[in-house]
């Protein structure tokens, strides 16, 4: 049997809106993922740590405060020099399509916005290791 | 009716519902967004021992259930208050001086997620956050801005603050005064309701206890020296945007509410003391009567409990005065100026159930923090509903209605239920604790998503009536990364500037009546006169009584 697709789900920063987080966490592990919550109030230290002893798939952050454009790529640079440049970070929450947009080519490879469907998320990253 | 009629009447309907199996129904969910249950129709016998005088009484008459004041919306309208703030304490003045400018009646501060959590802004935490949710307040030099060439003897302010409520609190209190206003004259209302946090919006510092006492404590020195200021808002609204059900928000919100009421009891309070100065704060979502009906069961409920079980002898101690907000997690990225219409829904619904102040959000929130236009045009909602469509006119216009009477009274029993349940974990605290807050919300809230994606509830513009390829034509607010670069700056000068022996010596103080039991707040009034700052103040605190962490699960 293959090995599940395992995921870090990762709230950074003080933002406490772990709605999302929540629901897609419940999704995924119901999609057959292997899910791990890091819980509220998370460094990009402390994230990139747990994607490392947990030898994650994928690291998804959410993010609800503003501040994606700060978090997203000191995760992303902590992950390239931690030897995790092969893991793939996504994310969602309240991110304007322009944010969105730069954070892709700053190596992040998917934001999904307010209303996505869980189950796209799930197909998203099924695809990922097609 | 007669009891000949009422048979006759159940009768006819039995046969009704009988009738009405043969007829076609449409394939749709016919529960409320909280997927409960709605009759086909409600009629005389579904409300059949209604006693008005005692479950409803005139508006003014216990147990409120038809308003708190004798003649509602024709006495005063409600508050329009809208809830802003953003960048820095500059910014978030002008904002201030154009909705005071608009016919705003009150200020409704959004502060940022540093200072919501009593952090200062060059602090680890801050970096990135600075005036993104809302405005940063390090000391009171940042109150001092905030409010410049505003008159705080002439408006009310309301401070959406829970972990640091009573140092930020402090801070504008002892700003108020340096301005010449005694505090007798200051007016608003501090969030300060730390169990909602524990329960659903997480901006927590301490730990539960000693939260509980800074709660206290304000409580206490507000009733005696600040008597127009409402010391707590208990907040079903975070509960509810966490993914409650209507009635998980209702219960959860009032248990917090008698929570609070104990432990002042438990402190040495008269119970006819602090609680006129309890406020209130809910959602206002999309099922229509069922918020109503929310608001209707939540000002019986209160009012029986506080007579009741409370002996609270003030007719004041009785009231459940409320705030409403709009529902944010409502509001949908497709489409969103339909949001305007979700919203003019959502106020019309909290006016009908009898609300003080309403915020009603903008259409662009699932966007960014609202650009000036959308804002105006939520304003404009209230005002509308307020000047245009005749509901002020007269008081709770709903009451009598089979439907609204039954569902009131079935939320009520709904709520009583999950009292008992938490009595039955030890108390508010203990159920946190244990952790039966999350599981009931974060069910609800995945059960909510899973019918939307099976299509058993219709999001319009997300499940249903797409439009292909979405042009966005509406402006996003943009907060400059100046803000934090020149916060951290006026910051790091303040701290050069002020009398730091001055500053020691009262977090000192601050420090030993923390440790001890005397009321903190004219501490922290101190600490704040001598421009000390959020972070320090919180430092010192924490060193004290340590700090919260929430275990993780899903």
């Amino acid at each position: 049997m293959k090995k599940p697709i395992k995921v870090l789900i990762a709230k950074p920063g003080l933002d406490g809106h772990d709605r999302g987080a929540k629901v897609v966490a419940n999704a995924l592990r119901d999609a057959g993922m292997e899910v791990i919550y890091t819980g509220l109030h998370q460094t990009p230290e402390m994230i990139v740590e747990a994607a490392l002893q947990e030898d994650v798939d994928v690291v998804s952050l959410s993010i609800l405060s503003g501040a994606h454009m700060t978090l997203f790529p000191r995760v992303k640079q902590l992950m390239d020099q931690s030897g995790l440049g092969d893991v793939y970070l996504i994310g969602g929450g309240i991110i304007p399509e322009k944010d969105a947009k730069q954070l892709k080519t700053m190596g992040v490879k998917e934001i999904f916005g307010p209303g996505t469907d869980t189950t796209a998320i799930a197909e998203f990253i099924r695809g990922l290791f097609a | 009716m007669d009891e000949d009629r009422m048979k006759q009447l159940k009768k006819r309907k039995r046969a009704y519902l009988k009738d009405l199996e043969r007829c076609s129904t449409l394939n749709l969910d016919f529960t409320t967004v909280s997927s409960e249950p709605v009759e086909v129709l409600y009629a005389p016998d579904d409300v059949e021992d209604l006693d008005y005088m005692e479950e409803l009484g005139m508006p003014g008459d216990y147990p409120f259930t038809r308003g708190v004041h004798p003649n509602m919306y024709r006495g005063k309208l409600w508050t329009m208050r809208m809830f802003s703030g953003m960048g820095s304490p500059r910014d978030t003045n002008e904002r201030y001086h154009f909705l005071l400018k608009s016919g705003q009646t009150g200020l409704s501060v959004a502060f940022d997620l540093p200072t919501l959590y009593g952090r200062d802004s060059d602090d680890r935490f801050a970096e990135g956050e600075v005036g993104k949710c809302g405005v940063a307040v390090d000391s009171m030099k940042d109150m001092e801005i905030l409010f410049g060439g505003i008159d705080l003897s002439a408006i009310t302010t309301s401070m959406t603050i829970n972990g640091p409520a009573a140092i930020v609190l402090a801070m504008y209190l002892a700003n108020g005064v340096n301005s010449g206003v005694a505090l007798r004259d200051l007016a608003g209302t501090t969030q300060n309701d730390i169990l909602k946090e524990y329960i659903a919006q997480k901006s927590f510092i301490f730990p539960p206890e000693p939260s509980m006492r800074l709660i206290t404590d304000v409580m206490a020195f507000c009733s005696e020296n600040v008597p127009k200021w409402n010391t707590i808002s208990i907040s079903g609204y975070h509960i509810r945007e966490a993914g409650s059900t209507a009635v998980q928000e209702l219960a959860f919100t009032l248990a917090d509410g008698f929570a609070y009421v104990e432990a002042g009891i438990e402190a040495g309070q008269d119970v006819d003391d602090f609680a006129p100065r309890l406020s209130f704060f809910f959602n206002s979502h999309l099922d229509f009567f069922e918020e109503i009906c929310k608001f209707r069961a939540a000002r019986r409920i209160w009012a029986r409990r506080m007579r009741e079980t409370y002996g609270a002898k003030n007719q004041r101690s009785w009231l459940l005065r409320f705030h409403t907000q709009t529902a944010g997690c409502s509001l949908t990225a497709q489409q969103p100026e339909n949001n305007i219409v979700r919203t003019a829904f959502q106020a019309l619904a909290g006016v009908l159930g009898g609300t003080q102040s309403l915020h009603t959000n903008s259409m662009d929130e699932t966007l960014a923090l609202p650009s000036e236009k959308a804002v105006r045009i939520a304003l404009r909602t209230q005002q509308i509903i307020a000047h245009e469509t005749g509901v002020v006119n007269t008081i709770d216009p709903l009451a009598g209605s089979y439907f609204i009477e039954a569902r009131t009274r079935e939320m009520e029993k709904a709520a009583e239920r999950y009292f008992e349940e938490i009595d039955k974990r030890g108390g508010v605290i203990r159920a946190i604790e244990d952790g039966f807050f999350h599981r009931e919300i974060g069910r609800a809230a995945y059960e909510y998503q899973k019918a939307v994606e099976a299509r058993r509830k219709i999001v319009v513009g997300v499940n249903a009536f797409e439009q292909g390829s979405e042009e966005m034509d509406i402006p996003i607010l943009e907060i400059d990364t100046q803000v934090e670069i020149d916060q951290v700056a006026a910051l790091r000068r303040l701290r050069e500037e002020r009398d730091n022996g001055a500053v020691a010596e009262k977090l000192r103080a601050l420090e030993a009546a923390a440790a001890g039991n005397e009321n903190l707040m004219p501490h922290l009034l101190d600490c704040s006169q001598a421009y000390a700052t959020l972070g320090e103040i919180t430092g010192v605190l924490k060193g004290v009584f340590g700090e919260y962490r929430e275990p993780a699960y899903f």
